[in-house]
Parts: structure tokens; sequence; C-alpha cells
């Protein structure tokens, strides 16, 4: 049966609102859970021992825990804190840069690559593979050819690199050093009075029509509609996927975790809809297609 | 300080190089390059035309495979580096890992230079690239500002190359996928960011629209200027504002932080615009010149010229250049 994992969360949520958050996430039917700040060296609610705390109950909760690392390193600070995360022997990293891959593989820590890192072929999992590399996200770009071409080029190797596809949840699409809530609020960043915490879920961008385009969240920018591949695990099972991604959400999440486990067990048909917050969905990206497109 | 100049055409070439590049960098006419554009990059004769004409002046040329190939494009793209050697560029421009790898192994006498489209913004992501297909240069993205770029210069294992001048980028390059997510192409999958071919005009009574791919991107008024509209630089709206809520139409202009980038050892300065006349390299190229040889005559002395800014605020989106990340304020 395919795992099912918690993505880590790229918003920006009170400690409380975290602990609350993962209090109950141990109880819901995930294998996988990922923790840690992969957005805005800024947000520091937890430091990097509250992650480790908060990942060792969840490790006694029979949760596989990965430790998450910010997908735009930028300063010293950024790497320091990058160090402290590579610095332990008890979990797995989630890589979300070259950086933190020569870091880990320094530290000889395993690590899974998340989808910002650019995993486009197989001979660049062959590279990462001799780094320390122990399973790896499709980047949210590419879709359904190319990852059977992925495992099946692998499988050709003999490689066992287990796959993860980002599955539910708005999608993680660019980074930048800007960051565009305090630039609506016309704050500047190093003096951004951590707005982010007004806005759990990102704040919507439209066009001029009112066509929800993005979501603004800091300094990155997500999908506008929420990518929902719900109906194709059976399609990922049948190909060998390993692990399927849910991104967190505040609200809701218990009821999308509930239905995604009752789809891979075959409970329920993977074609039933999941009737959720307003956001429109999209699967574009595993078609080849524009990732805003609905397809079916 | 090198002064690096693009070229999407052998006019353009000769151009950049008359005109006072120490180097020029080209991309082959598909896929495996950043900017891909109808009409636009070199096959392999019109390449050989502009690498003798370049080497016999003593400049170099470089070439950009700076996409990311996937397993049904993994043959075209391994031979657009088979290609590439076999041309003697000096130096091939790269960004996946996977092909970085073929290219240090199969060819580890060209010089590999890290592309700007391989994010790496830590010294510590320049080491990875560093220890594992021993790139001579890195290309830094241009999200990092002038103290991080310190940061990344002191402990850097490579030589660095920063952008000077063009068109300006504000996501990490190499991790955006915003393009693709409004239009099927992106730049990592297909060298396009908000593709011609999505792109639509359309006067309208409330004034000119642009779209791309139908996504309405910006509507001008009377006596507004009209940009291309590269998705990020639209005007949208956001909890009741309408305004530039992602970046402007502004182009990036270093000249005024030459001094610093030398006193931090960059190696070279770039200038963006394959896909741009002949003309425009001819201007750009010749007022980079200009200030790069001042500095180097009167270090410590330097200072911009009247006639090299406004040459660049001519050439520039909207007329108007910022200095991008590299400034302080823009944080």
């Amino acid at each position: 049966m395919m795992k099912l994992s918690l993505g880590p969360i790229l918003w920006f949520w009170s400690k409380q609102t975290v602990f609350d958050f993962y209090a109950k996430a141990a109880e819901w039917p995930v294998d996988t859970i990922y923790l840690g700040e992969a957005v805005c060296s800024r947000r520091r609610e937890l430091k990097p021992d509250d992650w480790f705390d908060l990942a060792r109950d969840l490790k006694a909760c029979c949760k596989e825990v990965v430790i998450s690392t910010q997908t735009l390193i930028e300063s010293e600070a950024d790497l320091r804190r990058l160090r402290r995360i590579c610095d332990q022997d008890e979990f797995l990293v989630e890589a979300n840069d070259q950086s933190a891959v020569q870091v880990a593989s320094r530290h000889h820590i395993p690590f899974i690559t998340g989808p910002s890192m650019n995993i486009y072929n197989v001979a660049t999992l062959k590279v990462l593979a001799k780094q320390g590399l122990k399973g790896w996200n499709l980047p949210v770009e590419l879709g359904r050819e190319t990852l059977e071409q992925l495992i099946s080029g692998l499988k050709q190797e003999g490689l066992d690199l287990p796959a993860e596809v980002f599955a539910w949840g708005f999608l993680p699409l660019a980074w930048s050093s800007r960051c565009f809530t305090a630039r609506h609020y016309n704050l500047p960043k190093d003096n951004c009075e951590f707005r982010c915490l007004q806005h759990p879920d990102g704040m919507e961008l439209r066009s001029r029509e009112s066509q929800e385009l993005f979501r603004l969240n800091g300094i990155s920018t997500l999908s506008g509609s929420r990518y929902d591949l719900m109906r194709e695990l059976p399609a990922m099972e049948r190909m060998g996927v390993n692990t399927v991604r849910l991104s967190p959400e505040h609200q809701g999440m218990e009821e999308v975790v509930k239905r995604f486990d009752q789809v891979r067990r075959g409970e329920v048909p993977a074609t039933d809809p999941l009737q959720l917050v307003e956001a429109p969905p999209c699967n574009g990206y595993w078609y080849g297609k524009p990732g805003m497109d609905l397809i079916g | 300080m090198e002064l690096v100049c693009p070229a999407g055409s052998l006019p353009a070439l000769k151009t950049a190089v008359d005109n006072g590049a120490d180097a020029v960098y080209i991309g082959f006419r598909d896929s495996t390059n950043a900017r891909q554009f109808a009409g636009l990059n070199f096959n392999d004769k019109r390449a050989a035309e502009g690498i003798d004409y370049a080497h016999s002046r003593g400049r170099r040329v470089f070439c950009a495979i700076n996409t990311y190939p996937q397993p049904d494009g993994w043959e075209q793209w391994k031979a657009a580096v088979d290609r590439a050697a076999g041309l003697g560029v000096d130096a091939i421009i790269l960004a996946d890992m996977g092909l970085l790898d073929y290219a240090a192994s199969r060819y580890p006498d060209i010089p590999r230079h890290l592309s700007v489209q391989g994010s790496a913004t830590s010294y510590e992501a320049l080491s990875f690239y560093k220890d594992n297909f021993d790139i001579r240069r890195a290309v830094l993205p241009r999200v990092l500002s002038l103290d991080q770029v310190r940061g990344v210069a002191k402990h850097s294992p490579v030589e660095l190359e920063v952008f000077a001048f063009g068109s300006l980028c504000i996501m990490a390059e190499g991790r955006c996928y915003l393009s693709s997510y409004l239009t099927d192409e992106s730049p990592n999958t297909r060298g396009a960011c908000s593709p011609a071919k999505a792109v639509r005009w359309q006067e309208t009574p409330q004034g000119l629209e642009s779209r791309l791919n139908d996504v309405l991107i910006d509507r001008y008024g009377q006596g507004e200027s009209a940009g291309y509209p590269t998705l990020c630089k639209g005007r949208f709206e956001v909890e009741g504002s309408v305004y530039h809520a992602i970046e402007e139409p502004v182009s990036l202009n270093t000249l005024d932080l030459l001094p610093e980038l030398q006193e931090l050892g960059i190696s070279a300065v770039k200038i963006e615009g394959r896909q741009r006349s002949p003309a425009y390299i001819a201007d750009v190229a010749r007022t980079w010149r200009q200030a790069l040889d001042n500095l180097a005559r009167t270090p410590g002395m330097f200072t911009v010229e009247n006639d090299w800014r406004n040459t660049l605020s001519g050439l520039s989106e909207g007329g108007l250049t910022t200095l991008g990340a590299y400034h302080r304020k823009w944080k």
C-alpha cells in the first residue's frame, strides 16, 4: 500500500497552532510527517529544538519523521540553521536546496529531496544517490508521463529510490528574496511585523477578472487552485509510487487525510469528489498541461 | 572584471564582440537553453562562424545548455553538450545535475559554468557543484543582496559571475514554476517564461488588455505604456487593491555597484538579453565596456557618467531601472 505523508507546513502559524495541528496529526492515518520551516528565515515561532522535540513525540506515535530545510538559502544564519538540522543522527532530512545536500552528505545524514529540487532525469537521481539520497519528490511541474519514465529508468539502473508525489494542496511555485506579504502591507521585509501570521492559508492573488491565480505566502508564491490528485491514486499505485504527499492546511486537513486513506485502501472510489473549502481544484501538471487546468 | 554579453544571432554576436564584450554566450536553436524564442539562437554552422569571429579577436564564447532534460529529451540534451564540445566553445553553461555529470565525465577539459538556473545562492551549494562536477564558475541568482553576495564570495570555491543589466527575475531562478502553471511551458522545461505563443493583446472599452493563456495579466489605460506580459509583472488584485503585486516592470542596472562588485572579487558581469536586437546589444556592450575600462583605469575614483545612465535607461523596461535585490532597500 502506498504511504501517505504530510508535507512541511508552508504557511506561518503560531507555535500553539502548530502544536495543536500535530497533536491531531499524530492520530491521523499518515505514515510520514515532514517537520520544520521550509519557506522563510524570519519564521521562528518554533526553534530547531522545538521541532526536534516535536519530532521525537511524533516518532513515539509511530510516525516516520523527516526534518525539512529551507528552500531559499541566502545568509550565513540560514546555513547555521541548516547545519544544526544536519548535526544529528535521529532523523532523515528533507533537502530543498543543494546546500542541504552538501551539508547532509558531509554529515553522512541520509536525505530525501523535496519538490523544489530539480530532478528531471535519472542521471540526476544517480548523482544524488551517491550523496545519500533515500527518496525523492517529483518536481511539481512534472506529470505522469515523466514520472513513469523516471521510475522505469531507476528500475533499469537497479536503483531503489522511492518516489513521492505532491498530491494535494496549494502548489509551491516560486521563492523570492522579496516578501510579497510585506509588500502588500507596504512594510520592509526586515520589519514585516510577521503579517503572515494573519494569513494562515496565504493571501489570494486574483486577476482583475477575479480569477484565482496565486496565493502569496511571504517570500513564496503558491498556486491559486488546489492541486488534487486523489483520483489518480490507483494509477500511482500501479506505477510504483511509494508515497503520496498532502500539504497541510489549518482547516479540514483531517477530512483530507481520511479520504486519501480510504481511497488508497480501496474503500471509497477515487472518483468520489471531496467537498472542501472554496478554492477550485486543478490537476493540469499531472497531464502535461498548464498546472492550473482541471482535466476530466 | 570580465564583460559577458548575450547573443541570440550571429549579427548580435559580432556586434557584442565589436563593442567590447570579453565573452559572448549563445544557445542552440531549440529548447536546450533558457531563451527559446522563434527565430532566435544558433545552428551549428552559425555557431562555428560566431566562434571563429570571436576567437580570431581574442574573445571567448560560452554555450548555454541550461534547461532541464526529462527522460525523453535526455539524448537531445546530451547531444547538445556533444555539439558544443565539437564546436570548441570556451565553456558550457549548465544547470541540470545529470547533464553536469555527463559533461564533467565526458569532457573534463571543457570548463563548466553553473547557470543561474542552477539556483546556487550559498557557498555550500557552490561547493556541492564544485565537488561533484568541478565547475569553474557560477552565475549567481538575482535574489541576493550585496551583503549576501559578499558572504557567498568570501567562501566561494569557484569564480562568480553576477547579473549586471537587463530583465530582472525576482524569483530564485531555476525554481520558478509560475509560467508552467499558467501555460504549459516554463524556463526549466522549455526554456520559456510567459511564452509568446500564449500571449494575446486585445483592445477593449476598458483599455488595452494583455493576456497569457487567456489569463488577464494587465490592462492599460490611455497614455500608459504597455509591456510584454511577463506574468510576475502584471497588475493583480490582492485583498481589494489592484497593483503590481509581485513586481513592477523595471530592469536591473548595477552600474553604481561596479566598484563594490570588483572589491568582492566578482570575476564577471553578465548582461541579460539574448532575445534583444544587435542595436540594443551594441549600446549596452559599449556602455558597460566604457564603465569597466574607466573602473580599471581609475579604481577608487569611479563615477557613473550621465550618458551611460541615459543610454541604459532608454533601453530599460518602462525606462525604469532598479538595483534589484542587491540594494538593501529592496528587502
